[in-house]
């Protein structure tokens, strides 16, 4: 067997059982948790930011519109999940934004 | 003993069985639950419930269990009526052995699964339970898979709601993933295959209870709840008002309700933004067009880009399922496919008509949707609506675009009625990318290429961006203004009420789960 086509065998504790297999691709390749970081905005979708309707510094209610982001055909408003207090915008009107990636920061 | 010992015998045995343990009751207080008892008098009808099987006992004689008396065995059963409508209950009761699952616990769950399933009454569970009953070995671990199999047994002939009010945690919570309609409070549900212990053991991952089974991740991340409340009480009532738009069992329709108008004051013209790329909320078309603007959806917290949920027209139940535009766009993908199947196949096997509102853009692209088996899942919308033979309408509101179009129960996956708004745009994409494509060789050729790829834009917007083509085609068989929505769907399911449509005999069939 060649290296590339040695499986991965590791050991997994189960049950007060150390087993010896192989993993999944899937598995091997997970992500560790991380919490979700509610002081943190992320893109939901790829797609272009059209309008940023707040501003560092603002203190923005529950449900208010933070800024419209095109994507598949639509203006998609994204508003704040709670009331927050906006610390720091990471994007600008006409940039194109990737899923995931950083929007905007609150404090 | 002489009659009347005999009577005062049984009312000491009875408060007995009945009273809760102070230190137990207590303690379930203090985490904000009510007793098990309490829990079925505040569902059910008042003095509506009957209990049986009070008196059966554990047979246990290991690990000191023989000296172990649990009233009850730890769970309530009995049959009683939720607004007359009658429902066969069981309780698992926390303050009894920590609600653990043994056999004699199993088997009373079992035999009211059974009673339910002939007598054809919906079936309700109280889960609150520490798990298997850790002395009866393999027997618990029967009496888990012996409900899990009515549980499947009943899927299709009788309604069955699961209400997690507490731990419901390893193999018990497969009986709730079974039923039809799960219930979590917020801070008291919580539902896991293996606890945050076992976790941090094996891959050293710490994380709370409530971040990894709590109620609102069960409603908002994982889709495994279809009902969130904030507490017990608010939960019941979400209990009751779904009871009222169910039928007892499959053999019969959903009781119909006197006839309220939808609220006129709202105008279907107003909801839907003039520009094809602004958002709206499509609840509100649900709700101008349904009675009393009544509408109970189901699972909203989860994969909101697609809206499910119950309300009558003309006074008889209706399965809605719309396309949310606010949210994600209104996109299918995973997990809205996985929910809106889902929703069809209940209203199919219970006799609850289909109306779909459509205006979605299509399938979310994106490698995460495709590496996620977005082909598979999406396979289960065009399964369900397919396999249905309810009296199936379709509204087609606003943008009906490729893939998106046919799986919305289009007129090719067996709709009996399909109508379209004026400002309905059917076609295989937009017209942007439509142009791109049928013009590349022009536009490139163009003295002035924007110019000319602009024109072709508004071509192919005026010739296919209208609900026409499909209705010259017969694809659509009524542009309808929206004010008449409300008149012809009352009209289509009014003479759709007998609908029959037979289908090739076989066992079953094999979707794609």
């Amino acid at each position: 067997m060649t290296p590339a086509q040695k499986p991965l065998r590791q050991t997994i504790a189960l049950n007060d059982t150390v087993y010896e297999t192989t993993l999944t691709k899937k598995y091997a390749q997970r992500k560790p948790y991380a919490p979700k970081d509610p002081s943190r905005l992320t893109a939901i979708i790829p797609g272009l930011i059209l309008e940023l309707r707040v501003s560092p510094g603002d203190q923005v209610r529950s449900g208010h519109d933070l800024l419209v982001l095109e994507a598949m055909k639509m203006q998609n408003h994204i508003t704040a999940h709670d009331d927050v207090t906006v610390k720091a915008l990471h994007v600008a009107v006409g940039d194109t934004v990737t899923k995931g990636q950083l929007l905007m920061e609150f404090e | 003993m002489s009659l009347p010992k005999k009577m005062k015998d049984h009312a000491a045995k009875h408060a007995e069985a009945t009273e809760p343990h102070p230190a137990a009751a207590a303690k379930q207080a203090a985490q904000g639950k009510l007793q098990a008892r309490e829990r079925i008098t505040a569902i059910l009808d008042q003095d509506s419930f009957h209990e049986y099987d009070l008196f059966v006992e554990h047979k246990c004689s290991d690990f000191g269990m023989e000296k172990k008396q649990l009233p009850g065995d730890g769970v309530i059963t009995g049959t009683g009526t939720i607004l007359g409508h009658p429902v066969a209950i069981f309780a698992q009761d926390f303050t009894v052995a920590g609600g653990s699952l043994g056999l004699a616990h199993a088997r009373k769950i079992t035999k009211i699964m059974d009673h339910a399933i002939k007598l054809g009454i919906p079936l309700i569970g109280i889960n609150d339970s520490g798990g298997a009953r850790i002395q009866e070995g393999v027997n618990s671990l029967a009496g888990y898979g012996e409900i899990f199999y009515r549980n499947t047994l009943a899927s299709g002939v009788i309604p069955q709601l699961s209400i997690i009010l507490g731990p419901c945690a390893g193999g018990a919570v497969y009986s709730p993933a079974l039923t039809d309609f799960v219930f979590v409070v917020d801070k008291i549900s919580k539902m896991f295959i293996t606890g945050p212990e076992v976790i941090k053991t094996v891959l050293g991952e710490e994380i709370s209870m409530e971040d990894l089974g709590g109620a609102r991740v069960q409603a908002e991340l994982t889709g495994n709840a279809h009902f969130y409340a904030q507490s017990e009480a608010e939960c019941f009532e979400q209990v009751k008002r779904l009871v009222t738009y169910i039928p007892w069992n499959n053999r019969k329709k959903a009781d119909s309700f006197n006839v309220i108008p939808s609220r006129s004051e709202i105008s279907l013209e107003s909801i839907i933004p003039a520009e094809s790329n602004k958002p709206y909320d499509v609840r509100d078309v649900i709700r101008a067009v349904c009675d009393g603007s009544d509408f109970m959806e189901v699972q909203a917290l989860w994969a909101a880009n697609i809206v499910v949920g119950f309300a009558r027209m003309d006074g008889r139940t209706v399965g809605m399922i719309a396309n949310q535009p606010m949210v994600l766009a209104g996109v299918l993908d995973v997990d809205s496919s996985d929910k809106a199947a889902r929703f069809i196949r209940f209203c199919d096997a219970f006799n609850i008509p289909l109306v779909t509102f459509v205006d979605l853009p299509g399938y979310l692209p994106g490698i995460d949707q495709e590496h996620a088996g977005v082909i598979r899942h999406g396979a289960k919308l065009l399964y369900a609506y397919s396999e249905a033979t309810v009296p199936k309408i379709t509204v087609i509101l606003r943008k009906a675009y490729g893939g998106g179009y046919i799986a919305m129960c289009s007129r090719h996956l067996g709709a009996d009625f399909v109508f379209a708004w004026p400002c309905a745009e059917i076609a295989v994409m937009g017209p942007e990318g439509a142009a791109n494509i049928i013009f590349k060789g022009e536009i490139a050729a163009a003295a002035d290429p924007e110019a000319f790829r602009k024109e072709k834009v508004k071509e192919y917007t005026e010739k296919f961006a209208s609900p026409y083509v499909a209705a010259a085609n017969g694809h659509v068989d009524a542009v309808i203004s929206p004010h008449q929505t409300r008149d012809f769907l009352l009209h289509a399911l009014e003479i759709s009420e007998e609908k029959a449509e037979l289908r090739p005999a076989r066992k079953h069939g094999v979707p794609p789960f």
